[in-house]
């Protein structure tokens, strides 16, 4: 699982993508076999922020998906820089993944998922906690970021369940970049928010990428884009299969109640 | 036995040490009721209870001539144990002039032609029936307790497989969630009888509904104390001088009952005692629930 | 490639120190009634803090396999270890009775789908939450009663009720007692039947909440049944569907439920109703 690079200069990618292949088997409908993603390279240094380009449906959020071990790829390899060491996340135990998750790898997916009902404060503290940090320091640092993403403070102690989508995505976004992870993976993180906070999360990424972060997302607002992609990668659907992803595409089944 | 009963209890009394001196037992039974099979099964049930202290020994409990929780379990230990130079004593609640203790006595006198006592340091075999007399008891002599439920457990754990396993493994925690229940409800622990022990720092025992006044007699006692439950088939048993602890917590160590009063016709002040109703307009008094204790301490005084 | 990794975990086992050696493991476990097989070659590790989800529907295997691996039934054949607090892996079974009680009552927990199972219908909350302290030898009345308040508190029920039978609470009152007395001993690894089957779902909501914070907090491991893949979303690291008494996937919980491989977990997603 673990890769024989130990001593890895500073400058040698946090993230990278080996000819990796993703489809999709229906079994309820028929079995038809959707390919998604096939032989997709990537390499992220510190510091770099890779956007991912290409049309609705082209996979790219598959990519992500794939990037943070939620999706399972039928091939390839998905290295991580995690504790010093680059750990293939495809096909590694699940335990190995969580730890790099807790530690490693930051996630914003483009919706908050469903998540438990309690308070917005604790929601975001709570993956600091986890690694250990005191929970006053911890629900300091959600504070200012809560602050920072413009959370009115009367909102902190409720459950984001009732909050508007713009309010549950800034929720999302302090969930994960309260903690410094070295890697991070942004699914449209600006999609429902007014210009302010987009400005905000524009800042909160150039400071991740300040201090040596990787960074892979999916931009569709252009001036965000521009303001923190350090480079371009561009997905595509392997031919024949152009319309196909979207039946599976991520923003249906993210939709699912569970 | 049906005869007997009939009979005023001073009378048949008289009777009773006549049959005992001059005709011998009742020919129609063998000595002491039970055939001798069935005494030495329970006598090697009483031996395995002797050497588990303790312990519940099942036995094959017979039917009596006399109902159940009349102290067929008792009795029938009794009967396996007495010998025809044995004086036996019979107290119900401490007393001896009772009706079910008067019923023990002449069944024994019947039966077995012993000689009885009223006196507790004359008998050398005491079936008892929720109290354990006054005066210590010797080496010399056996006490045996009536017991209606001997599974302490029962109160919180109804299936007999699972209290059966936690005597095995010792797993008594059960017996203070009681006690801790009692605290909670009552302020103190309430239990007053049948107050649970630790016998032998193994088996909790329920040493049958004595008043918790009689734990500190059963802990290293010099006689040998027999336990008979007739109805639930079972023989325990403390062999002398062994210790036993009544269970408690450290913040609300175990305590026995103690009276403001006296006792009324004796002036006795550290036994226990009964309250007496007198009349039908509340009149009441305290007496001592052990009567020979009572009438000896009064004779002694006049 | 779980099997290549046990496989490679067991053979690197002697002179392991034991943050190497998982929680629980099982190995190979199947169980039959009366030739009617109920769990088929399960082979699972649960890792410390780890909480796993078996998921399937009515008649799949899942509980019967909880209660294999619970030491409540025994199976027919297959291991299942246990690491005790030595730091020794030790198998469930082969415990002496005595033993594998004082286990039970002590570093396990078993919160049951119905909470009368698990509590004790007749005396008090206090006296429930009480008895596993006592059992592991709590003799001051003072303390075991405070540390029951504080447990009532952590479940959030009223500690004015301390006292009150638990057959006078709500179901998800008895559930949150159930709770309570489970965890008061702090165990380190606890058995979830449906843990909020039977309930309101206004209250399964709150229930799950307290649970999912709780494991939390305590870094508790869990092994979780239930047919319902909202609550195995919530609580659970892992999960393990379970078809006609066989595991036919594994994985982490968000990439099982959203990216299943296997026809009939593909089968269970796709059968949640939207709400």
């Amino acid at each position: 699982m673990t890769g024989d690079m130990s001593d890895l200069k500073p400058t040698a990618p946090i993230i990278q993508v080996r000819n990796l292949h993703k489809s999709f088997t229906l079994h309820t409908q028929g079995g038809i076999k959707l390919d998604v993603l096939s032989s997709t390279d990537l390499s992220v240094a510190p510091g770099d922020c890779v956007a991912l380009m290409g049309p609705s449906g082209a996979g790219k959020s598959t990519v992500l998906r794939c990037l943070y071990g939620n999706y399972l790829p039928q091939s390839g390899a998905v290295l991580i820089r995690h504790k010093g060491r680059m750990t293939n996340l495809v096909g590694a135990e699940p335990r190995v993944v969580l730890a790099l998750r807790r530690e490693t790898l930051g996630y914003v997916s483009q919706f908050l998922r469903v998540i438990p009902r309690i308070a917005s404060i604790d929601l975001v503290s709570e993956p600091l906690i986890t690694l250990g940090v005191e929970p006053e320091a911890a629900r300091e640092k959600a504070a200012t970021l809560l602050t920072r993403l413009r959370i009115p403070t009367r909102h902190w102690d409720l459950a984001p369940a009732t909050f508007s989508g713009g309010e549950q995505q800034r929720i999302n976004i302090a969930r994960t970049m309260v903690v410094d992870y070295p890697a991070l993976l942004l699914d449209e993180p600006t999609a429902s928010l007014d210009a302010d906070n987009r400005q905000t999360v524009i800042e909160l990424i150039l400071e991740a990428r300040d201090r040596g972060a990787a960074v892979v997302g999916i931009f569709h607002d252009e001036e965000v884009r521009d303001a923190v992609c350090t480079h371009r990668h561009h997905v595509a659907a392997p031919d024949g299969n152009r319309d196909a992803p979207d039946t599976v595409d991520s923003e249906d089944r993210q939709d699912l109640a569970i | 036995m049906t005869q007997s009963a009939q009979k005023n209890p001073a009378q048949s009394e008289a009777v009773e040490h006549g049959h005992a001196d001059k005709i011998g037992p009742d020919p129609n039974y063998n000595f002491a009721y039970l055939d001798e099979q069935t005494k030495r099964m329970i006598r090697r049930a009483i031996l395995k209870a002797v050497a588990i202290p303790g312990y519940q020994v099942p036995f094959a409990s017979r039917e009596m001539p006399m109902p159940y929780g009349w102290g067929t379990g008792g009795v029938q230990v009794t009967a396996s144990i007495l010998g025809p130079d044995d004086v036996l004593k019979v107290i119900d609640q401490g007393a001896d002039d009772t009706t079910n203790a008067v019923s023990i006595r002449q069944f024994f006198v019947r039966t077995a032609a012993v000689e009885t006592t009223e006196h507790t340091e004359e008998a050398s075999i005491i079936q008892t029936r929720h109290r354990i007399p006054e005066k210590p008891l010797s080496e010399d002599q056996i006490l045996v307790y009536q017991v209606p439920i001997p599974e302490p457990l029962r109160f919180l754990e109804p299936r007999e497989s699972e209290t059966r396993k936690m005597h095995a493994l010792g797993e008594y925690g059960l017996m203070h969630v009681k006690l801790y229940e009692d605290i909670a409800t009552h302020g103190h622990i309430a239990t007053t009888y049948a107050y649970p022990v630790k016998v032998n720092s193994h088996y909790i025992m329920d040493p049958s509904p004595t008043p918790k006044f009689d734990n500190p007699k059963m802990h290293r006692m010099p006689a040998l104390q027999l336990f008979g439950a007739g109805r639930e088939k079972r023989i325990y048993a403390i062999p002398p001088h062994t210790a036993v602890y009544s269970l408690d917590f450290e913040d609300h160590p175990f305590e026995i009952q103690q009276w403001e009063q006296s006792c009324e016709l004796c002036g006795a002040e550290n036994t226990f005692l009964d309250e007496v109703v007198t009349d039908d307009r509340g009149g009441r008094m305290f007496v001592c629930s052990d009567s020979d204790h009572c009438n000896r301490k009064r004779e002694a005084a006049e | 490639m779980t099997q290549t990794d046990r496989t490679r975990a067991h053979m690197s086992q002697a002179g392991t120190p034991a943050s190497e050696l998982p929680l629980l493991r099982v190995t190979e476990l199947a169980k039959s009634y009366g030739g009617l097989p109920a769990c088929r070659d399960v082979s699972f590790d649960l890792w410390p803090g780890e909480i796993l989800a078996v998921v399937g529907e009515s008649g799949s295997g899942k509980t019967t396999l909880l209660k294999c691996i619970s030491a409540l039934l025994s199976c027919d054949t297959g291991q299942i270890e246990y690491l005790m607090r030595d730091g020794v892996m030790r198998d469930i079974h082969a415990l002496s009775e005595a033993e594998r009680r004082f286990l039970m009552r002590t570093d396990w927990g078993f919160v049951h789908q119905n909470p009368r199972e698990g509590l004790r219908m007749r005396v008090s909350a206090g006296a429930n939450i009480a008895e596993r302290m006592i059992a592991v030898g709590a003799r001051n009345y003072g303390k075991i009663r405070g540390a029951a308040e504080n447990w009532m508190d952590r479940v959030e029920l009223d500690s004015a009720r301390l006292d009150h039978q638990p057959n006078t609470f709500s179901g998800g009152m008895q559930q949150r007692l159930q709770i309570a007395r489970n965890l008061v001993t702090h165990p380190r690894l606890v058995f979830m039947d449906e843990p909020t089957g039977g309930l309101d779902v206004s209250v399964q909501a709150r229930l799950l909440d307290l649970l999912r914070s709780l494991v939390t907090k305590l870094q508790l491991s869990a092994v979780l049944v239930t047919h319902d893949l909202a609550v195995a979303r919530l609580l659970s690291h892992r999960i393990m569907v379970m078809q006609g008494g066989e595991v036919v996937e594994t994985g982490l919980t968000d990439q099982v439920l959203d990216d299943p491989q296997h026809p009939y977990s593909q089968m269970l997603v796709s059968s949640i109703l939207p709400v």
